[in-house]
């Protein structure tokens, strides 16, 4: 595919304060063994992108962690690979870019001395598969200038700044809103855009020169009757991490194999490896329905719950409805429900801790309860 | 000044492995799965890097496709270096004529040139086929304090044992002042493990004067090391203590399996400050399902677990259908086990189906092993009896 990926790591941090406390949205972890960030670096590398910026604003140091070099993605090249781009303070400028066209602003000249004819641009909130050929082989069906890719959704699915848009029988977006309160179906933007690279820089040059501030509002609304754009509808799993609450609901229905089969049977998924030991269960271990990752050592029950690389569960304690990230250690007959339990959570013997499964409590990184 | 090592290890992983019997029909030993993720060749590579050795020559012969692509460039235990690194070296053909690595000794021989690159000042040989964790780098510190030619890695058997090993007979001091391969009245109970530092050039010396003895079956065991004991060289004794598992037959490998179980394993792999690396599967984690049960077991990603599994250890994506029960035994990746199969004291290889309500390993007694082949595919309802070995 010739494409560079560009990937937004911090757009919307806003979203999730809990676990971007810490992190990048990008690099929130997710089911047992990823961070957000491997769905859409896969999906670039499993549909043949091989050059990929990562753009970075604040708290990137999980994600440089995370991605390294990027030779678990098969992006460690001497050609192309993975780049990480940190924010980039121009001499004028008292502050980090605000918004994603400022954002590109200061990327501009990265994307300039690349040689790929197109740009997959992605953010990185959410967990999906999809092959970005497909979206390429439509863009240049209609002869588009700008592919966005959207899902069908009913109103209850929207957030807060979900852009959405109509569209003509050809697919051809007449016109972009953001959230705008109706009921019924809606045409939401997935955050997956299509385009030629020299169209970008063309685009955002104009934007800046004219005073614009955002990318969506201001570039692509605004110019409707001027550029061709076109929406491709996505029919997997896509599933974004937009509050804690969903996070928690997303990972409950992961234990359904069909549905993890729909996001984790495609194709592979890549991450960063540990080299952690295979999970021990001991003697006493009652585990059902539950996804475990490796590294840990179980000798409690276990259920309906996601444990995340190294989880420790002692003799007699009870977790149901949890997820519970890295290197957590749960001890002897804690009883833990509806918990999100940050990485390296300590509880101690006999502690007990409940939340609800529509209001699961959060409990930072690097507690001891 | 040229560059150079202090060390560079060679690993002997050209032995055919044969009472693994259908365990090893494709693969070379090294390459056989182990405690869930591992392969046996990890053990060692991982306890080369762990000791600060960079270095590594890897002899195969047999079957060496599934391990030199396993081995790869040595990315996994991070042994892509430029300069060093892990170097598969397989019997080649020159000027003078192509041989076959005849015996330890000759293998080593014939890669003289590879280690001669290096400029060492000591070997480590090291074999493919054994489970431990060792530091090598306190083995190649005795060496130099005690001023040795050769120092030999030794473990305590019991006497009853010590005629299938190489004994060492020692003086006070740790030297040795006799090597017996498998004597029939063993005189002492430290075997050799088969780890072995030499300071380089006399390996060369006895190498080289090893490959013009024709009556010589180029053992380092039965010829090299007896030689250089005549020879007037020190050798001394690295006694070691730890756990440490010769594989080479189904019962051995069988065992060392098991010894990864319980709340105080006989060896415990999860040791954070000494990993053992290894080339990961990519799949998610695994999954209990609703019907699931799990004791006393390894379980490594990718699994979906619906049936019972106890007392056994699972590499990566194992399907164990609702109903179905595994234990005492172990069960290598990619397998899928189906609805009400019952498996007990059994290895199953790689890629191998168990139908519906089929049974392996019907009629325990005596700790009979049951091996089902790499590839088999056993049909619903049929029977494989304890102890039998199917290969496809």
């Amino acid at each position: 595919m010739n494409a560079l990926g560009l990937i937004f790591s911090n757009i919307h941090d806003d979203s999730l304060p809990e676990l971007t406390g810490v992190r990048t949205v990008a690099s929130i972890p997710f089911c047992g063994r990823y961070r957000l960030i491997d769905f859409v670096l896969s999906n670039m590398v499993n549909s043949g992108v091989s050059r990929v910026g990562v753009i970075t604003k604040r708290n990137f140091r999980s994600l440089m962690d995370h991605v390294g070099s990027g030779k678990e993605w098969d992006l460690a090249r001497k050609n192309g690979g993975l780049i990480l781009l940190p924010p980039f303070g121009e001499k004028d400028s008292t502050s980090l870019y605000g918004t994603r066209l400022e954002a590109l602003k200061t990327v501009l000249g990265f994307i300039e001395r690349q040689k790929e004819e197109y740009v997959v641009m992605c953010d990185s909130n959410s967990a999906y598969v999809q092959d970005f050929n497909e979206i390429l082989s439509f863009h240049i069906e209609k002869g588009a200038d700008v592919t966005m890719m959207y899902l069908s959704r009913n109103e209850k699915a929207l957030r807060d700044n979900s852009v959405v848009f109509n569209m003509d029988d050809d697919n051809r977006v007449t016109d972009i809103q953001v959230d705008p309160k109706k009921k019924g179906n809606h045409k939401v933007y997935a955050d997956v855009l299509v385009l030629k690279r020299t169209t970008l820089i063309a685009l955002v040059n104009d934007a800046i020169s004219r005073g614009k501030r955002h990318f969506i509002n201001d570039l692509l609304m605004g110019n409707l009757k001027r550029i061709k754009i076109y929406g491709f509808e996505h029919k997997g799993y896509f599933e974004e991490i937009s509050s804690l609450n969903k996070f928690y609901q997303i990972h409950m229905d992961l234990l359904d194999p069909k549905v993890r089969d729909s996001l984790f049977g495609v194709w592979e998924i890549y991450t960063k490896i540990k080299d952690s030991a295979p999970t021990k269960y001991g003697a006493n271990a009652i585990v059902s329905n539950s996804l475990i990752s490796d590294g840990c050592e179980i000798d409690g029950e276990v259920h309906n719950s996601v444990l995340f690389r190294g989880v420790k569960v002692a003799r007699g304690a009870v977790l149901r409805n949890c997820i519970v990230m890295q290197d957590c250690i749960i001890g002897e007959n804690a009883t833990l429900k509806s918990i999100i339990a940050d990485k390296r959570v300590v509880v101690k013997d006999r502690r007990e801790l409940s939340g609800c499964e529509t209001f699961p409590i959060y409990v930072p990184k690097d507690s001891i309860i | 000044m040229a560059m150079k090592k202090e060390c560079v290890a060679m690993l002997l992983a050209g032995g055919q492995g044969s009472r693994l019997y259908a365990l090893t029909t494709k693969i070379a030993k090294p390459a056989v799965t182990f405690g869930g993720k591992y392969r046996i060749i990890d053990f060692p590579l991982s306890n080369c890097v762990n000791s600060g050795i960079d270095t590594v020559g890897v002899l195969t012969q047999y079957q060496p496709l599934i391990l030199n692509e396993y081995v790869g460039n040595g990315q996994p235990w991070d042994l892509d270096r430029s300069f060093g690194g892990v170097h598969i070296l397989s019997p080649y053909q020159a000027k003078g004529g192509s041989d076959w690595f005849k015996g330890t000794a000759n293998a080593i021989y014939q890669n003289l040139h590879f280690i001669k690159r290096y400029n060492p000042e000591y070997v480590l040989i090291l074999s493919g086929d054994h489970i431990y964790r060792m530091d090598y780098s306190e083995m190649i510190e005795k060496h130099k304090k005690m001023n040795a030619d050769c120092t030999i890695a030794t473990i305590n058997v019991p006497l009853e044992d010590a005629s299938r090993f190489g004994i060492l007979n020692t003086n006070p001091d740790g030297t040795v002042y006799e090597f017996e391969e498998k004597p029939k009245n063993p005189k002492s109970t430290l075997a050799s493990m088969g780890i072995y530092v030499f300071s380089a050039e006399k390996l060369y010396k006895y190498l080289e004067q090893d490959a013009k003895d024709k009556s010589s079956s180029n053992d380092f065991g039965k010829d090299v090391l007896p030689k250089m004991l005549a020879g007037g060289e020190k050798m001394c004794a690295f006694e070691f203590s730890g756990y440490w598992k010769d594989v080479g037959t189904i019962n051995s490998l069988f065992d060392a399996n098991m010894d990864l179980l319980g709340d105080k394993p006989q060896f415990d792999f999860a040791k954070v400050e000494w990993k053992i690396h290894s080339r990961n599967p990519i799949a998610p984690p695994h999954y209990i399902g609703k019907t699931g049960k799990v004791n006393n077991s390894i379980i490594a990603l990718g699994c979906e677990i619906q049936g019972q599994v106890s007392d056994s250890v699972l590499s990566y994506n194992v399907k164990v259908g609702k109903g179905a029960i595994i234990k005492n035994s172990i069960i290598f990746s990619n397998v899928e086990i189906g609805e009400g199969a019952v498996i007990d004291h059994a290895i199953i290889d790689e890629e191998v189906v168990i139908g519906k309500n089929a049974k392996v390993g019907e009629n325990v007694k005596d700790n009979k092993i049951a091996v089902v082949g790499r590839e088999y595919v056993l049909g619903d309802g049929e029977v494989i009896q304890a102890g039998q070995i199917v290969e496809k």
